[in-house]
């Protein structure tokens, strides 16, 4: 485990053949942006992970384990090559700057994780919730928010 | 702004609006953005495009809901429109009506029952979302080179004809939203046939939990050759049919050509994939690009359009089911014998016969289904090409038997991104076709 390998500062992993950057989160948006001029122009995917449950997992050496981890998904699509991106977000101030103006399509994606997770993206356009009700309470993905907590209530009928 | 967001957050109660505000509660800059970042300009540069009217005031412009109900929309999509006139100059779509909490159900089913859950999501490419969640399990396994080799061939042979099925329904409500009725019918019909076969195979229209983690619930049926040929006999006359009824038609032409157009630097900033990327001229379909499977041996043409329009997109998906009859072709020639499943105690219940006579069998049975299988702890992401774009499957292991997190890169969710892009300046009148030709299925939209 004494990887060595580093990719603009960050340590590189490999995970069964894919190539995984822990970048922390001061360096994110940086990064993000090297990235991009390295060619990693299409931002695929960015999600959540609530790792409530399992605060002891192997991180390289100079990453503590935070609550929250945002995995972003980059694809280079010139030398066919993808990239995944691991942020930890501690659960106390749950904030990463947004990819917005770097990768427009991650405008839903980031408001997703927000609604889910509750990890909020400064200077996003439009942060609010996407998938649930917006007087809703909670954010669903988090390993502490209880599957079936909501009563379900039928009208009319005797309980 | 920082504390502001996280203090709302942490409260939990109000994330604010999700409707489309008026043009008075926004900044210039906030308006800009929605076309500035995604064109790559800055501010100056927005503002010279100049194909909106110049900051048209509340009481010229209106602000309409179309849906959740309206018969075009794939589903339940709202949109907000704001219009002036017949121009459409802003729209949100508003989505969440369909949502389930599949992610949150993925977490709760073990790797076995998974399969269950993600077909239900993009409803009309059931088998691509079984076939991307297994290949995700099988590389966090370990086992994704063991799979026998009939058992990719049989994936294969489904996964384009998923393809088919699913363009052809494409064909169908195209048709509809655009007011060729008879085409409705005749796309529900064809797409009724390779449904038909799919039934045969494994037992259901839809949904089929067909393909698991470790290979297939079961073998072709014996007589599934003649099946297959049955579709790729009938589908190249009908398809013709089609060409007559709509490719060559003006009005057909006249209500596609030049409406909902995207440029390449907007589709690849918007993250956006499949035929609406291709229909802006960018050859990327992951079948030859990044091969899974058996593609790499597979002749076959990626498709692309040169305008960005609404009948680029039609024209790719009529001719990617071309396409796909070819590859079934070859995938004809090529099916090989054997198993159709990975002769791991691990992960493959004995045979039923094997049940009736040995007690352990029957507990390995039994422990499978009750318990499932424990996967190695780590964590993956595999993206296929399905009949709308790349489905991601993005499975967290913790070394149990349930996924720690499971997520899916549906598509539709990232693609329904474009509609703001494709509609501004446009006439409402388009709005359905430009819907239409995104082909957004809301059940993975929403998930």
């Amino acid at each position: 485990m004494s990887e060595t390998v580093e990719l603009h500062g960050c340590p590189v992993v490999d995970s069964l053949g894919q190539t995984v950057v822990h970048v922390p989160r001061e360096a994110y948006l940086d990064v993000v942006k090297a990235l991009a001029d390295d060619g990693y122009t299409m931002c695929v995917d960015l999600t959540g992970v609530d790792y409530l449950e399992r605060p002891a997992r192997t991180l390289p050496a100079g990453i503590a384990a935070e609550r929250f981890e945002v995995v972003v998904n980059l694809l280079d699509m010139r030398a066919r090559r993808r990239l995944r991106l691991r942020v930890q977000v501690p659960a106390e101030d749950a904030v990463l700057p947004t990819l917005f103006d770097l990768h427009p399509g991650t405008e839903a994606m980031e408001r997703e994780v927000f609604d889910m997770f509750g990890v909020a993206f400064t200077e996003h356009p439009d942060l609010t919730r996407i998938l649930m009700p917006e007087d809703w309470i909670g954010h669903p993905l988090r390993k502490d928010y209880d599957v079936g907590r909501i009563p379900v209530q039928f009208k009319g009928a005797n309980s | 702004m920082a504390t502001d967001f996280y203090e709302r957050s942490v409260a939990g109660t109000d994330e604010g609006d999700q409707q489309l505000r008026p043009r008075s509660e926004q900044t210039a800059k906030e308006l800009l953005r929605e076309v500035g970042s995604v064109l790559r300009m800055s501010e100056a540069e927005a503002a010279l495009l100049g194909d909106l009217p110049d900051d048209p005031d509340d009481d010229q412009t209106m602000i309409i809901n179309m849906g959740p109900q309206h018969p075009s929309t794939h589903g339940v999509l709202r949109l907000m429109l704001e219009l002036q006139g017949e121009t459409v100059l802003r729209c949100k779509p508003i989505i969440g009506y369909l949502h389930t909490g599949m992610e949150k159900t993925g977490e709760q089913l073990t790797y076995a029952q998974g399969g269950t859950n993600v077909t239900r999501m993009d409803y009309l490419s059931p088998l691509a979302n079984e076939l991307v969640f297994s290949m995700a399990t099988e590389k966090l396994l370990g086992i994704d080179g063991d799979i026998p080799d009939r058992a990719v061939w049989i994936r294969m042979l489904l996964a384009e004809l998923n393809r088919m099925s699913s363009h052809l329904l494409f064909m169908a409500t195209n048709g509809m939203d655009l007011g060729a009725v008879s085409m409705m019918i005749y796309g529900w019909r064809e797409r009724e046939e390779v449904l038909r076969f799919f039934q045969e195979v494994t037992g259901l229209r839809m949904n089929h939990n067909y393909i698991r983690p470790g290979g297939l619930a079961a073998d072709l049926p014996p007589r599934w050759r003649d099946g297959v040929l049955r579709i790729l006999d009938m589908l190249p006359d009908r398809l013709d049919e089609y060409d007559v009824l709509m490719t060559g038609q003006p009005i057909w032409r006249e209500r596609l050509q030049g409406v909902g157009v995207i440029t390449p630097s907007e589709a690849l900033a918007l993250g956006a994939t499949g035929p609406i990327l291709r229909s802006t001229g960018v050859e990327w379909d992951l079948r030859r690009d990044q091969p899974y499977l058996h593609y790499d041996e597979m002749e076959f043409d990626v498709v692309v359009g040169s305008y960005g329009d609404a009948f680029d997109r039609y024209a790719i998906r009529l001719a990617e089911i071309r396409e796909s009859m070819k590859i079934v072709h070859q995938i004809l020639d090529k099916m090989p014998a054997g198993d159709y499943r990975i002769q791991d105690k691990k992960v493959t219940p004995p045979p039923r016969a094997r049940i009736d006579e040995s007690m352990e069998a029957l507990i390995h049975h039994f422990k499978i289904f009750t318990e499932g299988f424990k996967v190695p702890e780590g964590e993956v992401y595999v993206g296929i090409e399905s009949p709308r774009g790349e489905i991601g499957c993005y499975i967290v292991s913790d070394g149990s038997a349930n996924p720690y997190r499971m997520h899916m890169r549906d598509p539709s969710f990232v693609n329904i991104q474009c509609l703001p892009h494709m509609m501004r300046g446009g006439l409402v009148a388009d709005a359905v076709a430009v819907i239409s030709s995104v082909d957004p299925v809301l059940g993975g939209v929403d998930r």
